[in-house]
């Protein structure tokens, strides 16, 4: 080890805004659970208000400290403080993180496999002679035989399942069409063309809006006329938590995209320095494949 | 070797001091130092918690806690033992140790690093804020489930339960974002010229702990929000009323569950080999051989989940299949004890303090590794599943396997990080009375588990009293006996004799080059690694 490289490594100055963000999630947190503990213990109705106030408080400081931090990254990114060697760390740690959300999604795939695979079927399938589900079947979609849970009766409504081909085939035409645009806009903004660019982020905005106000109304019908509910059994809690979790991350998604479009109309990202669009656009896709999954296991099959 | 990098960024020579030096800061081993001292609070913390229950089982009967208060204090001292205590250890050392060891100016992502920290406290908070609020008649109490958060008993259980699915939220985000820059650093930080195959044994270990993490932890993620669903919001994810199982639970727990015990012990793996090369002043052997363990490990820690829950019910193929893919990661274990124990083979060898515990750590992480085995045959599983064997089993993985590593680890790297020594004789004190007192608290324990004690109990039959008489007094000569512990390193921080560069004579390494203790910004200049 007799000489070193010439490497410099762009190391930030420190900054308040994780610790704060991590109290914000902590009032958050507690908000939520005193908003809620008159569910497990009717003496404790009266935390309801301040719970509800914490949470409000808990996501504003959240808001504001990822609004700050990120501002200094974008400002260190247009000082040009991160050059090649620091952009490679940001892709790469966007990739663990994808696939971390990946992961995240298993956990629910893989409850709607085995209710849907094992369970369900399981219930239906005791002996007649001691089964207290006599008359349960085990298809999917299935709300479950119905019974007492925890000391109180559960009865399992009459719902319509959602059926694929009306609104969430719409749905997966408007998120596949935005993958086709953002990807349209990424060879705008490599081209140098910064029109193409501008246009490209405003229609994927514009689609991944009209997907959230289509889910919106298939959550309203569902609600209203299907008797689906997060609390139809199985089919109700897979259904709802799965799009529901990819709703949410279509919303983040969104609002990202929607700040790549406005940081793009004030001229940033050149056609060789542009991490922060890429990132924006990897989430984009993995939402959109995630979709996928959802419409052929949640909707179609 | 003769060149010492000397830290020259001016843009951060004016770090702020005080206590908004802990709060902002980005530097590797500032918030290395965090994690260990979090780390080491938690600890006692968890400690002193076990202690209460250990006094409770002093003697058949109740005497000191209700039945409810019992199970709260075992789930939380499961919780902060595993996610408060033993993972920030690990990740501690991985900060400060990682870059210093593979030449790199610090993590690659450094303030998401000091997010990754700062979520810690928080977290230990929700674990902990029920006790509290419970004194003040708010609730009653932490979560009374164990640590597993097994439904429906979870699923009936008050504002802990919310509490402790909360605090695995914060947890399992800092474990993320953790794990994202220690595999960002390793792929990208790397001093030129030292590839994959030249990273230290700990880095390896790490970047398959860090790969689990990123597999399982949002598993964990996913299960406890069902779990919360279920409880506010009117789904039956566990509920068979409507079309869902509790079986499912432990599925999704235990899919996190098992890999989580190699996220404990894979860093440690890491560093021992290292320690034993350098007390055995001679290479360390089967390098190759250990790297591809650790993969094959990782690899096999994933699909064998279902042997925590043998006695739930599955069909026997599953059974079986779980049971011989089980027993196979024994093959892989078995290479590495190999290589342990070849490295120590005809070396010149001295017993130092991490020396003596990283001997000791072997011997008694193979009787947790062998007792393993016996739990993971379908058939003899259903005589031990739940009861003391298995409490003793995984403590001999955990503490001695994982707990004991870290401390090898803390009288290691210990000079290096403060330039001081510290004082042998009381180290060599703590590795004896540890290593003993350890013993007398879980072997007893194996016997009661033979015999039929079950876990998580408060009272328990006569026929059990001395057992766990002895039990009970070796954890509390165990646990004072750490406070050996803490007094030897406050007391290394605060002076002592000077440390070389080198500190141990059969030290090698890129972290052995920097002086004792590394200036602030290591490797502004990475080294060139032939």
């Amino acid at each position: 080890m007799t000489t070193h490289s010439n490497n410099h490594y762009f190391v930030p100055h420190g900054a308040i805004y994780p610790v704060i963000l991590s109290l914000g999630l902590l009032i958050l947190a507690s908000g939520f659970i005193f908003s809620v503990a008159t569910d497990t213990n009717k003496d404790l109705g009266y935390l309801q208000n301040l719970g509800v106030w914490m949470m409000y408080a808990g996501a504003a400081v959240i808001t504001l400290m990822t609004f700050k931090w990120l501002s200094s990254v974008v400002s260190e990114s247009i000082t040009g403080q991160y050059k090649k060697w620091e952009d490679k760390s940001f892709r790469i740690g966007m990739i663990v993180f994808i696939c971390s959300e990946v992961a995240f999604f298993a956990a629910f795939f893989g409850a709607l496999f085995y209710m849907r695979i094992i369970s369900v079927p399981d219930l239906a399938s005791f002996d007649p002679l001691f089964t207290p589900y006599k008359d349960f079947l085990g298809t999917w979609p299935s709300v479950g035989p119905g019974g007492v849970v925890l000391g109180t009766e559960y009865n399992p409504g009459k719902l319509t399942p959602m059926g694929a081909w009306g609104l969430p085939a719409i749905n997966t035409a408007l998120l596949l069409t935005s993958g086709a645009t953002i990807t349209w806009a990424h060879w705008g903004l490599l081209r140098d063309n910064r029109k193409q660019l501008i246009l490209g982020l405003f229609l994927t905005v514009a689609l991944g809006t009209a997907f959230l106000i289509c889910q919106a109304f298939e959550y309203h019908e569902a609600y209203t006329e299907m008797g689906l509910t997060l609390g139809s059994g199985a089919y109700g809690a897979t259904f709802f938590m799965l799009t529901g979790f990819h709703g949410f991350h279509v919303t983040l998604g969104t609002i990202m995209l929607i700040v790549i479009l406005l940081r793009s109309i004030k001229g940033h990202f050149s056609a060789s320095n542009h991490f922060g669009f890429e990132g924006v656009a990897w989430y984009w896709h993995f939402v959109d494949v995630v979709w996928l999954g959802l419409f052929i296991f949640v909707y179609w099959l | 070797m003769s060149t010492t990098a000397v830290a020259h960024h001016d843009e951060h020579a004016a770090h702020p001091t005080g206590i908004m030096r802990w709060l902002t800061t980005t530097n590797h081993k500032d918030i290395g130092t965090m994690y260990l001292t979090f780390s080491l609070i938690m600890f006692l913390v968890g400690g002193c918690m076990i202690l209460g229950i250990r006094a409770e089982l002093f003697q058949p009967g109740l005497q000191l806690m209700k039945p409810d208060f019992f199970n709260q204090l075992i789930g939380v001292h499961a919780l902060i033992m595993i996610f408060a205590a033993l993972m920030p250890a690990a990740t501690g050392f991985a900060n400060w140790m990682i870059p210093l060891q593979i030449g790199a100016p610090d993590m690659a992502l450094p303030r998401l690093n000091n997010w990754g920290f700062w979520l810690l406290p928080p977290s230990a908070i929700l674990l902990t804020l029920p006790f509290t609020l419970a004194l003040f008649g708010i609730g009653d109490g932490a979560l009374a489930t164990g640590w597993t958060f097994y439904p429906p008993l979870s699923i009936q259980g008050g504002i802990g339960v919310d509490f402790a699915i909360f605090a695995v939220h914060l947890l399992g985000i800092s474990s993320v974002l953790g794990s994202i820059n220690i595999i960002v650093t390793l792929f990208n930080m790397r001093a030129p010229g030292m590839t994959l195959m030249k990273m230290p044994m700990f880095a390896w270990g790490w970047l398959i702990t860090a790969f689990l993490l990123i597999a399982t932890i949002p598993v964990l993620a996913g299960a406890v929000t069902m779990l919360l669903t279920d409880r506010h919001f009117g789904t039956h994810f566990f509920d068979a009323a409507g079309g869902g199982d509790p079986i499912l639970f432990q599925h999704l727990f235990w899919f996190f569950g098992h890999p989580e015990v190699y996220i404990l012990l894979l860093p440690v793996w890491g560093f021992i080999p290292q320690i034993l090369q350098t007390f055995s002043r001679k290479p360390m052997y089967g390098y190759k051989a250990q790297v591809y363990s650790f993969w094959a490990i990782g690899a096999l820690s994933v699909v064998v989940w279902a042997h925590h829950f043998f006695t739930a019910g599955m069909p026997v193929p599953a059974l079986l299949y779980f049971m011989y893919s089980t027993m196979a990661i024994s093959l892989p274990l078995a290479v590495l004890f190999f290589c342990w124990i070849k490295t120590m083979w005809r070396g010149s060898m001295s017993f130092e303090t991490p020396m003596l515990f990283t001997v000791g750590w072997i011997i008694l992480f193979g009787i947790g590794g062998l007792t393993g085995l016996v739990l993971a045959d379908v058939a003899a599983d259903a005589q031990y599943h739940n009861s003391y064997f298995v409490v003793a089993h995984f403590h001999y993985t955990l503490f001695a396997g994982g707990i004991m590593g870290i401390m090898a680890g803390v009288y290691y790297w210990l000079p290096k990080m403060t330039g001081h020594m510290y004082n042998e004789k009381l180290g060599k004190l703590h590795f004896w009375l540890t290593a003993i007192s350890f013993n007398l608290t879980f072997i007893p324990q194996f016997f009661l588990g033979l015999a039929g004690m079950p876990r998580r109990i408060p009272d328990y039959a006569l026929q059990f009293a001395e057992f766990n008489m002895i039990s009970s007094i070796a954890a509390f000569v165990l646990g004072l006996s750490q406070l050996i512990f803490v007094y030897n390193i406050i007391s290394t921080i605060k002076g002592g004799k000077k440390a070389s560069d080198q500190v141990w004579e059969g030290a090698e390494g890129l972290e052995w080059t920097l002086s004792s203790p590394p200036p602030y910004h290591s490797f502004s200049e990475q080294p060139i690694v032939k």
